[in-house]
């Protein structure tokens, strides 16, 4: 079927003008790393606003005279304004969970990955795919065009909770800052639409022969299950974004309840509820967090395998778990609202779900660990970002069993421990899958090898920069430290507590700084970097059986046919410690040849 | 190694935090329970993260490349049911548990109880006390002044007369009595803001259009803070309010002393 696609043709590529191979590419791996280099971009500058958020609670009160000059709107006299604060809080979430981890993981490595790792030549609608890719640089102008406007960018938190976000007189941030954020995300969702679409559709219709879905690798699984989420849950906050901006500038009350005095000024509102923008919020935001780890459950999945060269264990389960969690996952939104005023009843049936999705996250962690053992675990730096990712999904997970109980929820709701809890376990474990996924792929991306040195440093430097930049935060929930707040200083229950903010925004500029480690190695490997080989990791997967880079169509006249599952490191009785996808299938004794072939009977 | 290091340092710090950075000392009944479930949760969930970092790194640094071979080993039915039992059995527990105290919080208060109403405002706390009546009056928002009528108290209605209106983020403070439960109803005025008292353990968000309610017993004597917990504009950090709570006839006192001539 792919081998039908006219624009595939390997003839005319070489035809193509610079504007079609690399600026409005139909090619999936170009677009795969036009979303990975875009992101990259935006995660600087969202690691940069964190760094704003952390001088303010590190050093509260405190005058920066040159920051003063640098950005005088927003410091004004080198003193961060309030609304600058709220704003730099809002805009790195949004930034760090929209534009980031999520066009990342599914733009960047799911473009690049799923149709080499499943043997097409490319998505089911290449046309499509550049249309996704390119709904995404528009979101960018249009959410930083925000900093430059009236009342600067939007200051209601990521979650943007209405009348906050309704009223434009209630904040300077609600002004037209927040009617372009929510213009970007719209555009945003329409993007991640037409991504997840096309990837389902090339997961289900362009496997190659031999493919059976219980052969995908977990990468492809898990990008496969994030899609379908995807697809579902995005276009529930599409609704509500277009809700609350009819709200905003169409007079209408979705979310605006009568009588609202704001200052002393009536509000001419009447008939919405705020809640109802909690639960439509929700209902994508909860997915969403899967949307961020299960693309990264499936890579470090099949990194540990290789670099421990053990076959995955329980392949299956691992499927069932992911599956089980996307379903559950729809199913939990209202554990971010127990204290919002739902019924009580809700909070019961919320908790049920949330400690039930604990089981398959465990059964997964303890899959990872029987992979790691009586392997060979080679420490490639790929390998090393598994590991941290295992080590910091586990710590961040089993903050959400407290988080999960409402009656202890009450009093940890919307402290620093809720902070330390999605920090580890979406945040930075995604961000470590995201790394792992790049040391290993990069050689296949751009057909160079990453320097192996610069990798370990940076990985040990973050590794120690997260767990000391987000552990001590658990500590500041305890004492009951609320998110988004400007300053700690003014209250008693507070006291006590500057000398560990103090330490957590060291170990964060620490943190970032060594991230340009990760920069350096990335853009000097892309140049200069040792010519990468076919199969540099001795992996079993597809992409691995075309050239590095993969030419346009990835490989040549021939489709590779799978014969065999995804995980065949260090099977008995052969030479090598690892059989690829490919490699024919022993016949066994007494069998004709061909008649076990795993040829693609079973599709079709 | 470096994770032997990680759980050694989790355990360090959080031994150090136990006197330095540690929940606020409990100040209401309700809280006791709830402070009780979150110690049984940290040590497991302390055990599991010891377990499973401790198994990480054993395994790392047992199964390095040593020119071994890996074994092929990736199907084992029990051993999978095992790690899938066991935390669903610890979960059911921990359910259970969560489910019958959150029942207990979100019950009806206790006949006898105070009843007060706080309202949330940007970037304060106003609190309304029933007056000797012990009937709340009605509230049309058209009526607001900020200092004739900062609670929007409708003249109309007897039972309004006598309530007792109270600046509790400046001038004064809610006063409540020990060992006495309160049901606190929550207004809030213009956008979302939450009603967070740290040392009773209690958190409650004050929603626009809506009435919500929590109840709890102070069971000692002092003054506490609220904070808002909600983000609800640039001064959101400095929405703070001030409770009292004193013994029954301090409180009586007090309040005879508020009684508007």
């Amino acid at each position: 079927m792919a081998h039908a696609l006219p624009h595939l043709d390997a003839r005319t590529v070489g035809e193509l003008s610079f504007w079609r191979r690399y600026i409005f590419s139909q090619d999936h791996k170009v677009i795969g790393i036009q979303y990975a280099l875009t992101s990259m971009a935006m995660a600087v500058l969202g690691g940069v606003l964190a760094l704003f958020i952390r001088l303010q609670l590190g050093w509260p009160g405190r005058s920066w005279p040159l920051l003063g000059r640098l950005f005088p709107g927003g410091m004004p006299e080198g003193q961060m304004s309030q609304a600058f604060y709220l704003a730099a809080v809002t805009m790195h979430g949004t930034i760090m969970i929209f534009f980031v981890l999520t066009t990342l993981l599914t733009g960047g490595f799911g473009n690049f990955l799923i149709p080499l790792m499943i043997g097409a030549r490319d998505m089911a609608f290449p046309f499509l795919n550049m249309l996704s890719y390119w709904l995404y640089p528009p979101a960018i102008v249009i959410l930083l065009a925000s900093f430059f406007v009236s009342g600067g960018a939007a200051g209601g938190g990521w979650t943007a909770y209405p009348p906050l976000s309704a009223l434009p007189q209630a904040a300077p941030g609600s002004g037209l800052g927040q009617t372009l954020w929510l213009v970007a995300l719209a555009v945003l969702i329409v993007a991640f639409l037409f991504g997840s679409l096309n990837y389902i559709t090339t997961v289900l219709q362009l496997r190659t022969r031999g493919m059976s879905m219980l052969r995908l690798p977990l990468t492809v699984w898990a990008l496969f299950v994030t899609a379908i989420l995807s697809l579902l849950a995005f276009p529930v906050l599409l609704a509500a974004a277009i809700m609350l901006l009819f709200d905003r500038l169409g007079g209408t009350s979705f979310f605006v309840p009568a009588g609202l005095l704001v200052g002393t000024t009536p509000v001419d509102h009447a008939g919405g509820d705020p809640l109802l923008w909690q639960h439509l919020f929700w209902f994508l935001g909860h997915p969403e967090v899967y949307v961020l780890i299960l693309p990264p459950m499936g890579m470090v999945s099949d990194i540990l395998a290789n670099n421990a060269r053990k076959p995955i264990f329980g392949y299956r389960f691992m499927v069932g778990s992911m599956v089980a969690i996307a379903f559950l996952s729809f199913l939990v939104w209202g554990h971010h609202m127990y204290t919002s005023g739902m019924h009580p009843l809700l909070g019961t049936a919320f908790m049920t779900t949330t400690l039930v999705i604990a089981v398959p996250s465990a059964i997964k962690t303890f899959n990872w660990l029987a992979t790691l053992w009586r392997g060979k675990i080679r420490f490639t730096s790929a390998m090393l970002f598994a590991l941290g990712f295992l080590s910091l999904f586990v710590t961040g997970g089993l903050t959400g069993i407290v988080l999960a109980q409402p009656p202890v929820d009450i009093y940890f709701h919307d402290t620093f421990f809720v902070v330390a809890h999605f920090h580890f376990v979406m945040a930075s474990a995604a961000i470590f899958a995201a790394f792992a996924g790049t040391y290993y792929w990069f050689p296949k991306m751009f057909g160079r090898m990453l320097d192996e040195r610069l990798g370990r440093w940076h990985f040990w430097l973050t590794f120690a920069g997260i767990y000391a930049t987000f552990f001590p935060m658990h500590y500041a929930g305890f004492m009951g430290m609320m998110r988004r707040i400007y300053s700690p200083q003014l209250y008693a229950h507070l006291q006590g507590l500057a000398p560990l903010n103090v330490f957590v925004s060291l170990a964060a500029f620490v943190l970032f700084a060594a991230q340009s480690i990760f920069l350096y190695n990335f853009f000097r490997s892309l140049f200069r970097g040792p010519r990468a080989e076919r199969n540099p990791w001795g992996a079993t997967t597809l992409e691995w059986t075309a050239p590095s880079p993969p030419p346009h169509g990835n490989w040549g006249p021939a489709l590779p046919v799978v014969q065999r599952w995804a995980y065949e490191y260090s099977p008995p009785n052969a030479a090598q410690d690892f059989l690829p996808q490919t490699a024919p299938a022993a016949v066994p004794v007494g069998r004709e040849p061909g008649a076990l072939g795993g040829d693609g009977e079973r599709r079709r | 190694m470096a994770l032997g290091l990680l759980v050694a340092g989790a355990v360090v710090a959080t031994l150090i935090a136990r006197h330095r950075w540690w929940l606020p000392p409990l100040a209401s009944l309700q809280g006791r329970p709830v402070d009780r479930l979150f110690l049984v949760t940290l040590a497991i969930i302390s055990a599991a993260f010891m377990l499973v970092q401790g198994l990480l790194a054993l395994f790392v640094w047992l199964y390095r490349d040593r020119g071994q071979r890996a074994s092929y080993w990736h199907e084992h039915r029990a051993l999978e049911l095992t790690y899938t039992i066991v935390p669903a059995v610890v979960m059911t527990g921990l359910t259970v548990a969560a489910a019958g105290l959150w029942a207990r919080i979100h019950s009806a208060p206790p006949p006898g109880a105070l009843v007060v109403e706080v309202r949330a405002e940007q970037f304060g706390w106003k609190a309304r006390y029933p007056g000797p009546d012990g009937r709340f009056g009605r509230i049309d928002p058209r009526l607001f002044s900020p200092r004739q009528n900062p609670f929007a108290l409708d003249p109309a209605d007897p039972a309004g007369q006598d309530d007792l209106v109270l600046d509790i983020s400046t001038s004064a403070a809610l006063h409540l009595v020990v060992n006495r439960p309160v049901e606190v109803r929550l207004r809030a005025k213009d956008v979302v803001h939450s009603f967070f008292v740290p040392a009773f353990r209690v958190k409650q968000d004050a929603v626009p259009g809506m009435v919500t309610r929590t109840w709890f017993t102070p069971s000692r004597t002092g003054t506490y803070e609220i904070a808002c917990a909600e983000l609800c504009g640039p001064l959101h950090y400095i929405m703070r309010g001030r409770i009292v709570v004193q013994t029954q006839e301090e409180f009586d006192a007090w309040l005879a002393a508020q009684v508007r001539p």
